[in-house]
C-alpha cells in the first residue's frame, strides 16, 4: 500500500479521500452554527457536546485535524511536483481557453482558506483547547452563544470570514466535482452531480457568510 | 485576401542551448493555406536570407500520425477545436495578427531542436503494458468466437483513437499525461481480451508515467477540449478505478 | 541474372502449405545468435519486427519518425479485407484471390496473390486476440462493409480509422517486445545505405536525425518496409516524409526495381488550392457510394462557375454532365479508381473543371440527401413530408455515415458540403511497383527482403480499396517470419557480424561524403524548388495519361533536372545536428533518379493496364472506345529493373507471368 500512495493516482485519490471527509466536517459545523441564528439554546447545547464528548474530542477531532494538515500538505507537495513537471512556462498560454479559472487556481484559494483557518484557530480553536485542557478553567454549558456573538463585533474580522468564504466557494465550486471524478466517477454520473455540486459549493459558504452578517448586525 | 503576420516563435539550437523568442515577418499569407503550409513559406523565406529554417515535427499532414505538435496563441493545435496543427488554417487569423508558436512545454518532452520536441516518453509508457500477450503467429482463436458487445467496442474505439500527439501534456498546467495513459488503459480494460493482464497493465503503466515527470491530474479538463481527437475525461476516471482495483 | 521467382511446385491452394512444410527452420536457442535489421514501421515493418522478435531473433528496427506508430499506414482510412465469409454472401480465399488478380489488371504473380489470400483470414483473428477494436454489430460479432470493384462484403473496419487501429495493433506487439528487449528500436534514424558482404545483405547505414551521427548496424540480414514512393509526385496523399531512399540504395546496390509506372492516382482527393500547397488530402472512396460526380454540360457555365459568376446549386440537372454514368452506365459512379480518375481528367482537360485552376470535379450529395431523406421520413410515419423535413433528416443521415469526412472537407476548403457539392480531383495515392522480390519476399540481393507497399508483388497494375493493409499485415506477420527462416538456417554459426570490416567503411565513407557535399555546396535554390519541379514533370509527363513523346521528354527533363540539382541546391546548416533540409536533400536526390526509371518503365510498357495509361494504346472502336487497352500478348510481364550507374541506362530483365487458375480478360466496366 505504501506504493500505492506514492503513485500519482495514489496521492489523488487520497485528496479526494480527504476532500470527502473535510466537506462532510463543513456540512456539519455549518448545521450547527446555523442552529445559532435561531436558537442560542440549541447552539449552546450542542457546541458542548461537541466540546466535550470524549468520542468527538479524542476520536473525530484528531482525525479532522489529520485530515486538514493531510490535504493542505499533500495539496502543497502536488503544486510543486506539478509545477516542476514544466520546467519552461510558456510565453503565451490562454488558460481560459479550456479550463475555467477556479480549476487552475486551486492553490491560491486553498492558501486563503488556510490563512483563514489559521484566524480562526486564533479565534475560537486555542482558546476553547486553552479553556478546557490547559487552564482547566470551570465548565459552563451556555458560553459558546456569547463567544460566538461576541467575535462578530468586529467589522474587519467579520469582513474577513466573508472574503474566506468566498475562497471557499470557489475552492469548492472544482473541489467538489473534482473529488469525485478522482475517486473514478464516470463522466455522465459527474454531469448529475453538476448541479448539487453548485448548491453545496455556493450555498454552504454563502450560508456561512449570513450567519457571520446576522451575528455582525445583530449584536445585544 | 492576404494577410501580413507578426510571427514570434521560439528558436533553441539543441537540447541544451538556452533559447528565446525571435520575431518574423510574414507577408502575403494565402487564408487557405494550412499552418505548416505557413510555416513552409516562412522557412524558404528564411532560407533565401541565408538563415536556418525553423525546426517543427509534421508528417501526415492529414491530422492521424500525431507527429505535429505546436503551442499557438497559448493553445496547443491552436485556437480551433477538434484539429492537429496541420489542419490548422490561415483563415482562422486576420491580416496584422501577432501569432505566438512554442513548442509544448513538459519536462518530459524536452525540446530537440526549435518547436520539436522529444516525446518518446510515451513510447515508454506503452513498453510497460500497452499490448495484450498474444503471440503473433496468427494461431488465436476465431475472430468471432468472442462476441464482443457493440457498446464496448465502441467505446474502446473511442478511447483508441488517441494519436499520441502530447496536446494534452501540453495544454494541462500541471504536465499530466493522464488523459493519454487514461486512454491507453482504457481500450484494453474495455475489451474482454484485455481483462486478463488488466491489473499488471494499470499498474505498470502509472508507474512509468510518474517516473517519467508528468504531473498530477487536477481534473481542470483542459485536456479533453484541446485534445484534437475528443478523448474523455471519463478515460482517466476509468483509469483511476482500474488503479483502484488493482491495488486492493 | 536471370530472374527466379521461386514459386514453389503444385496446385495454387497447396502451394504455400507443402512449402512451409518443407523449408528450413531455425531452432529456439540459434535464433538468439541471429540479429535482423527492419527499416520502417508501418503495418509490414512494423508486424514483422514484432513476429521476428518473438520468435527469438534480435531485431533493430528503425524509423525516421519518433515513434513506429507514425508510419504512413496510420492514415488508411476504409478497411481490411479478409475472406472470412462471415456474412455468408459466397466469400472465400479463391473469390479474394480471383477479385485481387483482376482488380490488378492480370500483371501480379498468382502465386503471391493466392497467398495473400490464404492468410488474410488469419489478420482478423489475429487483430481481434491483440485488441484492435473493429465495428462489431448489436449481436457482438464482426461487421463488415463493402468496397469498390468486387460482389461481397468483405471489408473489415475500425470507424473511418482502421489503418490506425491496425498499425497500433503492431506497434503494441512492438512494445511488448521492446519491453522485453527483444526489439531495439531506433526512432528518428534515417537508412542512409545498405551494406553488402561477400554479396549479402549484412548490415546498414544509418544517420541519427538528431544528432546527425552516421552508425553502422550489423545483422544477418535486412528488411525493407520502408512504403511507397508516391512522393515523387511532390504531391501526393502521402506523408511528408514517406520516400524511396532505403529501397532505391538497395536498387543500386543491386536489387531489381519492378513496374515503377505502376502508380494508383485516386479520384477522391482535395484539389490544389494554391503554390503553396503541401499535400493532397484523400477522401474515402466510400463517398461515392453516394456521391453523384458530375461537371457541367456546357463550356461557357464551367467557365462562369470558375469565375465565380454563378454557383453549382445555380444549375439545372440537364445543364449538368454526369460523365461517370454517362459513360458506365452498368457502374456508374463506382467504376474503380483508375477509371473514374481517368474519366475526371478528360473532362477538366476539355476545359469543364469547376475551381480556379481548373481542376476539379463536383461530387454531389444532394440526390442522396433526398433520397435518404424521404426514407427517413417514410421510416417515422411521414407519408406526405416536406421539401425541409425531407431536407433535415437527409442531411442528418448523411451526417451520421460521412460526417468525419464532410467537416475535414469543410476546414480545409471551407465551404459546407452538405449545401453545396464538393470539388474534387484526382491525386497520388499508392504505388504498386516497388523492389522486385521472390516468393520468399526476397531481392535480389541475398538476405535483403522487401516487404508491405515496398515491395512489387501482389496488386499488379491497380490496388483494390482495403487490400494495402491485408499485404502489409500478410507479408509482416504471416509470410516473411516463415520465409526469412529458410536463409537464415545458413547462418547459425555465423556469428555476429562484424561493422569494422572494409565494406562498412567504405559504405560509411560515401554517405558522408554526400552528406558533407551537401552541407558546403554554395547553391541558390532550395530541396524543395526541385521537389516541386520535379513533381510538376512527374504529373503532367508521367501521371494519368502518358505517351511516348511526354515520357521521352521527361526523362531528359528529369536528367536535367538532376544535373542541376546536384549543381544549384541550397542546404542550410550543419550536418552533425537536427537538419530537416539536408535530410529532405538526400531523399530528392533518390527521387530525381526514381523519376527517370519511373518514366523509363512507363516508355517501354507500350500498353494500357491498371494504373498505367498509354494513350497509344485504347480502344478505337466498339463499345469500349476510348477505353484502356492491355496488351496480353507482349506484356504479361513484371519488368524488373537492375541499376548500372544511371537509371536512363537500366536493364530491363522480364519475369513473365504465367495465369493458369485465372482467364484473362477485358476489365469492362461499361
Amino acid at each position: 500500500m505504501s506504493g500505492v500512495l506514492s503513485s500519482s493516482i495514489g496521492r489523488k485519490v487520497a485528496m479526494a479521500a480527504s476532500a470527502f471527509f473535510l466537506m462532510f466536517f463543513l456540512l456539519q459545523h455549518f448545521a450547527i452554527n446555523l442552529t445559532s441564528i435561531f436558537s442560542a439554546d440549541a447552539f449552546n447545547e450542542l457546541s458542548h457536546f461537541m466540546g466535550t464528548n470524549p468520542a468527538v474530542q479524542f476520536g473525530l477531532q484528531p482525525i479532522l485535524i489529520f485530515g486538514v494538515v493531510f490535504h493542505f500538505v499533500m495539496g502543497f507537495v502536488l503544486e510543486v511536483k506539478n509545477k516542476s513537471a514544466r520546467n519552461i512556462k510558456y510565453v503565451k498560454n490562454n488558460g481560459a481557453a479550456n479550463s475555467t479559472w477556479v480549476s487552475r487556481n486551486m492553490i491560491y484559494s486553498g492558501l486563503a482558506i488556510l490563512a483563514f483557518i489559521v484566524l480562526h484557530f486564533i479565534d475560537f480553536w486555542f482558546p476553547e483547547i486553552n479553556h478546557k485542557y490547559i487552564n482547566v478553567l470551570p465548565e459552563d454549558p451556555t458560553r459558546y452563544y456569547g463567544e460566538l456573538v461576541h467575535k462578530f463585533q468586529s467589522p474587519i474580522r467579520t469582513g474577513a470570514y466573508v472574503a474566506a468564504f468566498a475562497f471557499l466557494a470557489l475552492h469548492l465550486l472544482h473541489g467538489f466535482k473534482s473529488a469525485f471524478q478522482s475517486s473514478g466517477m464516470s463522466a455522465k454520473r459527474a454531469a448529475k452531480l453538476e448541479t448539487v455540486s453548485k448548491i453545496y459549493a455556493i450555498g454552504i459558504p454563502v450560508g456561512f457568510i449570513v450567519i457571520a452578517l446576522f451575528h455582525h448586525f445583530n449584536q445585544h | 485576401m492576404d494577410m501580413n503576420l507578426k510571427l514570434k516563435i521560439w528558436r533553441q539550437s539543441g537540447a541544451n542551448d538556452e533559447g528565446k523568442m525571435v520575431d518574423y515577418s510574414l507577408a502575403d499569407v494565402s487564408p487557405d493555406m494550412s499552418f505548416l503550409e505557413m510555416l513552409d513559406v516562412l522557412n524558404e523565406q528564411i532560407l533565401n536570407e541565408g538563415g536556418e529554417p525553423v525546426a517543427f515535427d509534421h508528417d501526415c499532414r492529414e491530422g492521424i500520425c500525431g507527429m505535429c505538435s505546436l503551442y499557438i496563441n497559448g493553445e496547443a493545435h491552436g485556437p480551433d477545436r477538434g484539429i492537429t496543427t496541420c489542419q490548422l488554417h490561415m483563415r482562422k487569423f486576420k491580416d496584422g495578427d501577432t501569432i505566438y508558436i512554442e513548442p509544448f512545454r513538459a519536462k518530459a518532452f524536452p525540446v530537440i531542436k526549435d518547436l520539436v520536441v522529444d516525446r518518446t516518453a510515451f513510447d515508454r509508457i506503452q513498453h510497460q503494458g500497452g499490448f495484450i500477450s498474444v503471440n503473433t503467429s496468427g494461431n488465436t482463436q476465431d475472430a468471432n468466437s468472442l462476441p464482443i458487445s457493440k457498446h464496448a467496442a465502441d467505446e474502446a474505439m473511442d478511447a483508441a483513437t488517441c494519436i499520441g500527439c502530447g496536446a494534452c501534456v501540453a495544454t494541462c498546467k500541471n504536465s499530466s499525461a493522464m488523459l493519454f495513459v487514461g486512454a491507453k488503459v482504457s481500450q484494453y480494460a474495455l475489451l474482454p481480451q484485455g481483462q486478463v493482464e488488466a491489473s499488471d497493465r494499470v499498474k505498470n503503466m502509472v508507474a512509468q508515467m510518474d517516473l517519467e515527470g508528468f504531473g498530477n491530474c487536477t481534473n481542470t479538463g483542459a485536456c479533453e477540449v484541446e485534445c484534437p481527437k475528443g478523448i474523455s475525461l471519463d478515460n482517466i476516471a476509468r483509469m483511476n478505478r482500474e488503479f483502484f482495483k488493482a491495488n486492493i | 541474372m536471370a530472374l527466379d521467382s521461386k514459386v514453389p511446385q503444385g496446385p495454387i491452394a497447396d502451394k504455400w502449405t507443402n512449402y512451409k512444410n518443407h523449408i528450413d527452420l531455425v531452432n529456439p536457442a540459434n535464433k538468439r545468435n541471429i540479429d535482423v535489421i527492419v527499416v520502417g514501421t508501418g503495418l509490414a515493418g512494423g508486424s514483422a519486427a514484432a513476429t521476428l522478435a518473438e520468435l527469438g531473433y534480435n531485431v533493430k528496427a528503425f524509423a525516421y519518425q519518433d515513434s513506429p506508430r507514425r508510419a504512413h499506414s496510420i492514415a488508411a482510412q476504409g478497411g481490411i479485407n479478409a475472406a472470412k465469409n462471415y456474412q455468408g454472401d459466397g466469400d472465400s480465399t479463391y473469390r479474394l484471390f480471383y477479385d485481387t488478380v483482376k482488380g490488378g489488371d492480370y500483371r501480379a504473380r498468382e502465386a503471391n496473390v493466392y497467398r495473400l489470400a490464404e492468410v488474410s483470414a488469419n489478420i482478423i483473428d489475429q487483430c481481434v486476440a491483440q485488441g484492435v477494436p473493429f465495428a462489431r454489430d448489436y449481436g457482438g460479432l464482426l461487421d463488415n462493409r463493402s468496397f469498390g470493384g468486387v460482389l461481397v462484403s468483405r471489408t473489415f473496419y475500425a470507424k473511418g480509422q482502421t489503418g490506425q487501429q491496425l498499425l497500433l495493433g503492431a506497434y503494441s506487439a512492438m512494445n511488448r517486445q521492446i519491453g522485453r528487449g527483444k526489439i531495439k528500436m531506433y526512432n528518428r534514424h534515417e537508412m542512409m545505405d545498405v551494406v553488402l558482404v561477400d554479396g549479402k545483405a549484412r548490415g546498414i547505414i544509418t544517420r541519427n536525425l538528431v544528432t546527425g551521427e552516421v552508425e553502422r548496424h550489423s545483422a544477418h540480414a535486412v528488411v525493407i518496409a520502408s512504403g511507397g514512393y508516391g512522393n515523387v509526385f511532390f504531391l501526393s496523399t502521402n506523408a511528408m516524409g514517406s520516400n524511396v531512399s532505403a529501397s532505391w540504395k538497395i536498387h543500386k546496390k543491386g536489387a531489381y526495381f519492378a513496374n515503377p509506372c505502376y502508380t494508383q492516382i485516386h479520384p477522391t482527393c482535395i484539389p490544389v488550392s494554391g503554390d503553396h500547397q503541401s499535400k493532397l488530402t484523400l477522401m474515402s472512396e466510400s463517398l461515392r457510394n453516394d456521391g453523384r460526380i458530375w461537371v457541367p454540360a456546357k463550356l461557357e457555365d464551367a467557365q462562369a462557375i470558375r469565375e465565380g459568376k454563378k454557383k453549382p446549386t445555380d444549375l439545372s440537372e440537364a445543364e449538368r454532365d454526369y460523365y461517370l454514368e454517362r459513360r458506365y452506365p452498368a457502374f456508374g459512379n463506382l467504376v474503380p479508381r483508375d477509371v473514374a480518375s481517368r474519366a475526371a481528367k478528360e473532362r477538366c482537360d476539355a476545359g469543364f473543371g469547376v475551381n480556379a485552376t481548373g481542376e476539379a470535379v463536383y461530387l454531389d450529395f444532394a440526390d442522396a440527401i433526398k433520397r435518404y431523406g424521404r426514407e427517413q421520413a417514410l421510416i417515422h410515419g411521414d407519408n406526405n413530408p416536406t421539401a425541409e423535413k425531407i431536407d433535415k433528416l437527409g442531411k442528418e443521415l448523411v451526417k451520421a455515415k460521412y460526417g468525419n469526412l464532410f467537416q475535414m472537407y469543410d476546414k480545409i476548403v471551407d465551404e459546407d458540403p452538405y449545401n453545396t457539392p464538393m470539388m474534387i480531383y484526382p491525386a497520388v495515392h499508392y504505388t504498386m511497383g516497388g523492389t522486385w522480390v521472390d516468393y520468399n519476399l526476397m531481392t535480389t540481393i541475398p538476405g535483403c527482403y522487401c516487404i508491405g507497399e515496398a515491395n512489387f508483388s501482389d496488386h499488379g497494375a491497380n490496388r483494390l480499396g482495403a487490400s494495402a493493409l491485408m499485404q502489409g499485415l500478410a507479408d509482416g506477420y504471416f509470410v516473411l517470419p516463415y520465409t526469412i527462416g529458410d536463409y537464415l538456417s545458413d547462418d547459425i554459426r555465423t556469428g555476429a557480424i562484424p561493422t569494422d570490416s572494409p565494406e562498412f567503411e567504405e559504405a560509411e565513407k560515401s554517405v558522408k561524403d554526400q552528406i558533407n557535399f551537401f552541407v558546403n555546396n554554395k547553391g541558390t535554390k532550395s530541396v524543395d524548388h526541385f521537389h516541386k519541379r520535379l513533381g510538376k514533370i512527374m504529373w503532367n509527363k508521367v501521371g494519368m495519361a502518358r505517351n511516348a513523346q511526354g515520357l521521352t521528354e521527361a526523362m531528359s527533363e528529369i536528367k536535367a533536372l538532376r544535373e542541376e540539382f546536384w549543381k544549384d541546391v541550397k542546404v542550410p546548416g550543419s550536418a552533425d545536428t537536427y537538419n530537416e533540409e539536408l535530410a529532405k536533400a538526400g531523399r530528392v536526390a533518390d527521387f530525381l533518379e526514381l523519376g527517370e526509371l519511373f518514366a523509363k518503365d512507363a516508355l517501354v510498357r507500350e500498353e494500357s493496364c491498371g494504373g498505367h495509361f498509354r494513350e497509344e494504346s485504347a480502344e478505337t472502336e466498339g463499345p469500349q472506345k476510348g477505353e484502356a487497352k492491355r496488351n496480353d500478348a507482349d506484356f504479361a510481364f513484371v519488368s524488373a529493373w537492375e541499376y548500372t550507374g544511371e537509371p536512363g541506362d537500366a536493364v530491363l530483365h522480364k519475369e513473365q507471368l504465367e495465369f493458369n487458375d485465372i482467364e484473362l480478360k477485358t476489365r469492362s466496366y461499361k
